[in-house]
C-alpha cells in the first residue's frame, strides 16, 4: 500500500497559533511588559541605588520624591523608599509565586482525582473544595497568621491554602469532560496505571485553564499578603513588603502621603498586569472563545 | 469444530436512571439484553443496529471498559468477567479497540510515536527505546504511514490518517481480537474503503479476529464472515454473511437490507419502511422488543412473549415467533 502524504505540513508546535492570539491583546502585552520591568527592578533595583533599604538618613527624614538622590523620598527613618520598594518586591513577588506554585499544585491534583475518579471520591473532594470556599479567606489568613509565627514560608503557605479551590473547581470540571474522551478509554484498554492516565494522559490536556488560573493566583496571593502584611499579621518589619510599608504610611497620610502612594501604585500596577496577562492568556489558550 | 477464540453469553449490562437524590423508584435502561454470540479465531462478527441498541455497549462490556452487569465472556478459554487486575492486565494485550472517532480517540498532546510505543511500554514489549522506536515505524509503515511521522501531533493528520494511527496503536501490543467500534463511521466513503482494506490485509497478515460494529449494512458486508443484527439491546438475527443478506429471516433485518440503495439507474425496490421511533429502552414494549414497529406481527403472542432465538438452518439463529 502506498503512503499518503500529509494534507497540510505545518509547524510542529500548536502554540504558535496561541502566542500569535496572546501577541494581539494589548494589554496582556502590557502586562508581559510591567511584570517583566517590575521583576528585573526588583532583581537588580536594589545594587544600582545610592541608598541601602537599611540605611539610616536622619537628617533626611520624610524627604518627599525627587529629593538628592532618594528619587521616590524616604520614610519616618530616613530610609530610602526606592530601596526599600524594590526590596519589598523581591518580598512580594517571591510570596506571590510561590504560594501560587504551591496553590495550583495543590488544586490541581486535588481537581485531577476528584474528576477523573468521581462518585463518592470525587463528591466528598468537591465539597471538601466547597467548605474552603465558604470561609471567608481573609479572616482565615488572619487567624491562621495571628495563631503562626509569621515568617515569609508561613505566609506563603498560609495564602497557597486559602487559593488552591479556584484551581481544584476549573481542573475538576475540566477533566470530568476529558475522561469521556475516547483516548482515555483507549488509554484504559492498553492497560495504563490510573495515575498514569490522570496525570499523564489527561493533565496535559488540561494545561491551559490551569494557566489561566494560575496567573489570576498569583494576583491574589500579593493582594491577600498586601492585605495581611498592612494589618500586621503578615511579614514583618524590618524586612519590607508592600503590605507593611502601607501600614507604616497610615500615619503620615496627610503629612507625608507618598509613603503610601508609591506601594499602593506598586501593588495596584502588579495586580492589574497579572489579570492582564491572565485575560490574555484565556483568550489565547481557551479555543473555544473568539475567532483564531 | 474447535472452541471459538470469544464465547459471549446472555451478556446484560442495565444502567440505573439518576431520577434525583430523593426519589425511590429505580429505573434502568437495558441496554445490552442477554446478547449471546461466538467470534471464531481470524473470523469477523458484523454487528449491526441503529444507534442506541446496545452495539457498542456490547463491545466494551467485552473488553471490560464496562462492567457488565450479568451474562459470561470467555476468551480464548479466560473468562473475561472473573479476571483479577493482573489477568486483566494480561487480556489487554489480547483485545484492543479502535474507536469511531479519530479525532477524540488520540491525546491531542502526545506524538504519534509516543502514543503507539505507550502500550509497549506498559506491556514490557520492545527490548529498548531504540527497539520500541523501531518496532513503532514499522507498524506505522504498516498501516500505510511514514516513519517520519512518529514525530508528528494528531492534529496534523487527516480522518483516515488518524484512524491508521488507531490501528497501529491497537496493533502495537500484538492482540488477538479487536473491536472496531464504527471504526470507519466517520470517514468519507473512499477513505473508509482504504481502512477497511488495510483491515482486511491485517486479518489476512496477523490472523487478527474481528468484531466489527457498524450501523450501516453495506460497510458490514464486505468485512464480516458473520453478522448479527441487533435491536433494543437483543441480537434478533445472526447468520453468515452471505446467507443474512440472500435470505433474511427477522423482519427488521429485512427492513434494514431494503434500505441500502443500490447504485444501478432503473433498478426499483420495494422498500420495507419502518414507521415509528426506536422506542424508549427504559420502558421497552413487552415481548418481543420489535412488535410495536413489526409490518407481520400478530397479537398477542407478539407483545406478550420473548421469542428466543432459534435456528431456522445451518448457522442461522433468528428471534421471531412468526419465522425460523
Amino acid at each position: 500500500m502506498s503512503t499518503i502524504p500529509l494534507s497540510e505540513p505545518r509547524s510542529r508546535w500548536w502554540h504558535s497559533r496561541a502566542v500569535r492570539r496572546f501577541a494581539r491583546h494589548r494589554l496582556a502585552l502590557i502586562g508581559v511588559v510591567m511584570i517583566t520591568a517590575l521583576t528585573l527592578a526588583c532583581v537588580a533595583g536594589p545594587w544600582l541605588l545610592p541608598y541601602d533599604q537599611l540605611y539610616i538618613d536622619l537628617r533626611a527624614r520624610f524627604a518627599p520624591p525627587m529629593t538628592g538622590q532618594h528619587y521616590l523620598g524616604t520614610d519616618p527613618l530616613g530610609r530610602d523608599i526606592a530601596a526599600r520598594l524594590l526590596m519589598a518586591g523581591r518580598t512580594s513577588l517571591l510570596v506571590g509565586v510561590c504560594a501560587m506554585v504551591l496553590s495550583t499544585l495543590l488544586g490541581a491534583f486535588v481537581g485531577v482525582v476528584a474528576g477523573y475518579r468521581g462518585g463518592w471520591v470525587g463528591a466528598s473532594l468537591m465539597r471538601m473544595v466547597d467548605a474552603f470556599l465558604a470561609f471567608p479567606s481573609i479572616f482565615l489568613v488572619l487567624a491562621l497568621a495571628a495563631l503562626l509565627k509569621p515568617s515569609p514560608t508561613m505566609i506563603t503557605i498560609i495564602i497557597a491554602l486559602t487559593s488552591w479551590m479556584e484551581v481544584a473547581r476549573i481542573v475538576e470540571a475540566e477533566v470530568r469532560s476529558l475522561r469521556e474522551r475516547e483516548f482515555v478509554q483507549a488509554g484504559r484498554m492498553l492497560g495504563l496505571s490510573r495515575s498514569h492516565i490522570m496525570f499523564r494522559e489527561i493533565l496535559p490536556n488540561a494545561m491551559g485553564p490551569i494557566i489561566v488560573a494560575a496567573t489570576l493566583t498569583v494576583a491574589r496571593a500579593i493582594l491577600l499578603e498586601a492585605y495581611v502584611s498592612f494589618l500586621g499579621y503578615g511579614i514583618q518589619p524590618p524586612l519590607p513588603s508592600w503590605g507593611n510599608m502601607l501600614n507604616g504610611a497610615q500615619q503620615y497620610l496627610a503629612s507625608a502621603p507618598w509613603l503610601a502612594i508609591v506601594p499602593g501604585i506598586t501593588i495596584t500596577m502588579a495586580v492589574t498586569s497579572f489579570n492582564f496577562i491572565g485575560d490574555g492568556l484565556r483568550d489565547a489558550l481557551d479555543v473555544r472563545s473568539g475567532p483564531g | 469444530m474447535t472452541a471459538p477464540l470469544l464465547s459471549v453469553r446472555d451478556l446484560t449490562k442495565t444502567f440505573p436512571t439518576r431520577s434525583g437524590m430523593f426519589s425511590r423508584n429505580k429505573l434502568a435502561v437495558h441496554a445490552v439484553d442477554g446478547v449471546s454470540f461466538d467470534i471464531g479465531q481470524g473470523q469477523t462478527l458484523g454487528v449491526v443496529g441503529e444507534s442506541g441498541c446496545g452495539k457498542s455497549t456490547t463491545g466494551r462490556c467485552i473488553l471490560r471498559l464496562i462492567e457488565p452487569s450479568g451474562g459470561s465472556v470467555v476468551f480464548d478459554g479466560k473468562d473475561v468477567l472473573a479476571l483479577d487486575a493482573k489477568g486483566q492486565q494480561a487480556l489487554r494485550r489480547d483485545m484492543q479497540i479502535i474507536f469511531q472517532d479519530p479525532f477524540a480517540s488520540l491525546n491531542p498532546r502526545m506524538t504519534v510515536g509516543a502514543i503507539v510505543a505507550e502500550a509497549m511500554t506498559i506491556h514490557g514489549l520492545g527490548a529498548d527505546a531504540a527497539d520500541r522506536r523501531a518496532r513503532v515505524a514499522t507498524l506505522l509503515a504498516r498501516v500505510g504511514l511514514k516513519p517520519e511521522h512518529m514525530g508528528r501531533y494528531p492534529h496534523e493528520f487527516s480522518g483516515g490518517q488518524r484512524q491508521r494511527i488507531g490501528i497501529a496503536r491497537a496493533l502495537a501490543v500484538e492482540p488477538k481480537l479487536i473491536v472496531c467500534d464504527e471504526a470507519v463511521s466517520a470517514l468519507d466513503v473512499s477513505v473508509q474503503a482504504q481502512v477497511l482494506n488495510l483491515l482486511k490485509d491485517l486479518q489476512d497478515e496477523l490472523g487478527l479476529a474481528y468484531m466489527f460494529i457498524a450501523h450501516d449494512l453495506s460497510v458490514v458486508e464486505n468485512v464480516s464472515d458473520r453478522i448479527a443484527v441487533m435491536y433494543l439491546g437483543r441480537v434478533v438475527e445472526i447468520a453468515d454473511a452471505a446467507d443474512l443478506y440472500a435470505r433474511p429471516q427477522h423482519p427488521y433485518t429485512e427492513a434494514l437490507l431494503s434500505a441500502i440503495p443500490i447504485p444501478e439507474p432503473g433498478r426499483r425496490k420495494t422498500r420495507r419502511k419502518l414507521e415509528g421511533e426506536m422506542p424508549n429502552p427504559i420502558t421497552p414494549p413487552g415481548g418481543c422488543h420489535f412488535h410495536t414497529r413489526c409490518p407481520i406481527r400478530k397479537l398477542p403472542l407478539c407483545a406478550t412473549e420473548r421469542p428466543e432465538m432459534k435456528p431456522c438452518s445451518a448457522g442461522h439463529m433468528v428471534a421471531c415467533h412468526l419465522r425460523g
